[in-house]
């Protein structure tokens, strides 16, 4: 029996190499796993009928001795991202029977290092939500504490990290949708720069937001997924190469923006580990500094206009005539697209549709979506300024750890558990959620996470940083 | 205040049929989103847009894929074909201008 509750990306690659099993073997157990923890959890929405094939087609290539750090490696991949000939739905009952004509870019990446995909993993319908309850197909269960979300938009491809039912995935952020659930499932979620991952092949949601990034136990892990996936791509214009000379560099300074910490609905517990894991990282070296973000308290509301302005512009292709769901009995096309967008969308994306098109609609405009925009420009400036000082920002991931299914039922109390995140989205940079402990909650002691953001680019900082706080 | 009328109104703009029942509690769910988000409107200081670091990278309009490497692929996940072509309802005529 290969044991995986231990088991990360890296020493699965060096038993390879070593021969203590195969990649059949490994996807075997994974897939056993699965079958016994799935119906539960409801991580996948569906486990690929040809694992076997892909893990034999690693096999080859580790038996010729001349194969990559994700060979064999069995992942999870979120059910917004296409794999050629494979279904994919956001989780969405409008996308039913969809079949992706083609490969995303991270996709791609991956087949070339002969990774094996174990299948598709439940989300936020078109990753809107921040605990997969608005999945079209049953909420996914914190692996932790099954009365709790696993957290969202990405809650199947964290969950599956966490119940031991894949030894990576990929999920997407768009406003935390990568680092929430992974606070909550105690794993670690990485939201790469803006523009650092493709997003070519990806269901867009917000495109000034959106970017997919890796889930795994490891900081070393999350380094090795985002380095097979990152990369300019010509088939995304908003993506660039990062600039390599960064990875000898290490972080020194912390700004810890305190003020934003005395906003009302932090759980005291998460201030306190919170507190702890900055002494621990003064202990470590690092040198601490109060920093002011003058402009970060308005961060949540202008994410909350410019993303369902995005989203109802993206939304507009699902019209039942191209793919997905055709609701029959309209009487000429206008009434067919009012029927199957009506009956295909769940709550929270005509929600979204709807304050989208309210928020770009003439006379509302001004106020709202071009307000937005100067002020994540500012949002921006205010980081420049504080990155000027320090090297990283540190903050918690999420303002409380996983709450009950069903605990959360007005939408505006979901959206304050973005209250963190949500920033690194609107100004472009990355964030990486690690582990720091457990708070209780309820009659449990419960995973959260410590959030760290760099500039543009300066992803190594991350993993460094990590590594060190994790003692990797 | 968001009332059910301005929601009828957005649903015929963003093309979704909403059922009657729904409008009222979506009125007021939108409402408190949208009371949230006016805080922006208070912001003050020197605003102003800067043009992105990022800016829309233009390549040739050439074709890129070999003649019908994608076309089964997409015809089949239409709900409605006839060959090649996707299969829509009429869209002049009938009862549609009373509608639109």
């Amino acid at each position: 029996m290969i044991d995986l509750k231990n088991l990360t990306i890296k020493k699965a690659h060096e038993h390879f190499s070593k021969k203590d099993f195969s990649a059949r073997e490994l996807a075997e157990s994974y897939l056993k796993n699965i079958e016994s923890k799935n119906p539960e959890i409801n991580a996948y929405l569906e486990v690929y009928d040809d694992v076997l094939a892909q893990a034999g087609e690693a096999d080859k290539k580790i038996a010729s001795g001349n194969f990559d750090v994700l060979t064999g490696i069995p992942l999870g991949i979120k059910d917004n991202i296409l794999i050629d000939g494979k279904k994919a739905t956001s989780a969405s009952k409008i996308l039913a029977g969809y079949v992706a004509p083609y490969d995303a870019t991270v996709i791609k990446k991956l087949k070339a290092q002969s990774a094996v995909f174990l299948g598709r993993t439940n989300m936020d319908e078109f990753a809107m939500g921040g605990s997969t309850e608005n999945s079209a197909f049953g909420v996914v269960k914190n692996p932790l504490d099954i009365s709790r979300v696993a957290g969202g938009s990405s809650g199947g491809s964290v969950a599956a990290v966490a119940m031991g039912g894949s030894l990576g995935a990929l999920g997407s952020d768009t406003g935390g949708s990568v680092r929430e659930p992974a606070a909550f499932c105690g794993v670690v979620g990485l939201k790469p720069t803006y523009g650092g991952v493709s997003r070519y092949g990806l269901m867009a949601m917000g495109s000034s937001l959106d970017v997919i990034g890796p889930v795994t136990k490891t900081v070393t892990d999350s380094e090795i997924l985002f380095d097979a996936i990152k990369g300019a791509d010509k088939m995304d214009s908003t993506t660039h190469s990062l600039n390599s000379n960064l990875k000898s560099l290490n972080s020194k300074t912390i700004g810890v923006p305190y003020h934003i910490l005395e906003q009302e609905g932090i759980d005291p517990e998460v201030k306190k580990n919170f507190n702890d894991s900055i002494k621990k990282l003064q202990d470590l070296g690092y040198e601490i500094k109060d920093i002011k973000l003058p402009n970060i308290e308005y961060s949540l509301a202008v994410y909350y206009i410019i993303m369902p302005a995005e989203v109802s512009s993206n939304m507009a292709r699902f019209d039942g005539v191209k793919y997905g769901l055709h609701v029959e009995g309209g009487k000429n096309l206008l009434e067919d697209y009012l029927k199957t967008r009506g009956a295909g969308f769940g709550p929270e994306v005509r929600r979204r549709i709807l304050i989208g098109t309210y928020v770009l609609s003439a006379g509302y405009a001004d106020a709202y979506y071009n307000k937005a925009l100067m002020l994540r420009q500012k949002i921006s400036d205010d980081f420049k300024k504080a990155f000027a000082e320090v090297d990283v920002i540190a903050t918690p991931t999420a303002p409380c750890p996983a709450f009950k299914i069903g605990e959360k039922s007005d939408p505006l109390s979901m959206y304050l558990a973005d209250i963190f995140t949500v920033t690194a989205n609107i100004v472009g940079i990355p964030a990486i959620s690690i582990p720091s402990g457990t708070v209780p909650a309820g009659d449990k002691n419960l995973p959260v996470g410590l959030q760290i953001m760099a500039p543009h680019d300066h992803e190594p900082f991350l993993f460094d940083l990590g590594k060190k706080f994790l003692g990797e | 205040m968001i009332t059910t009328e301005d929601i009828k109104h957005l649903a015929e703009l963003s093309r979704m049929e909403i059922p009657e029942g729904e409008m009222e509690h979506l009125a007021k769910e939108v409402d408190s989103i949208l009371g949230y988000v006016s805080q922006i409107t208070g912001a003050t200081g020197d605003m102003s847009r800067e043009v992105p670091a990022l800016h829309n990278v233009m390549r040739e309009d050439t074709p890129e894929n070999t003649p019908r490497e994608f076309t089964e692929k997409l015809i089949a996940n239409a709900p409605s074909h006839q060959g090649d072509y996707l299969k829509v309802k009429k869209i002049l005529g009938g009862n549609s201008d009373d509608i639109i």
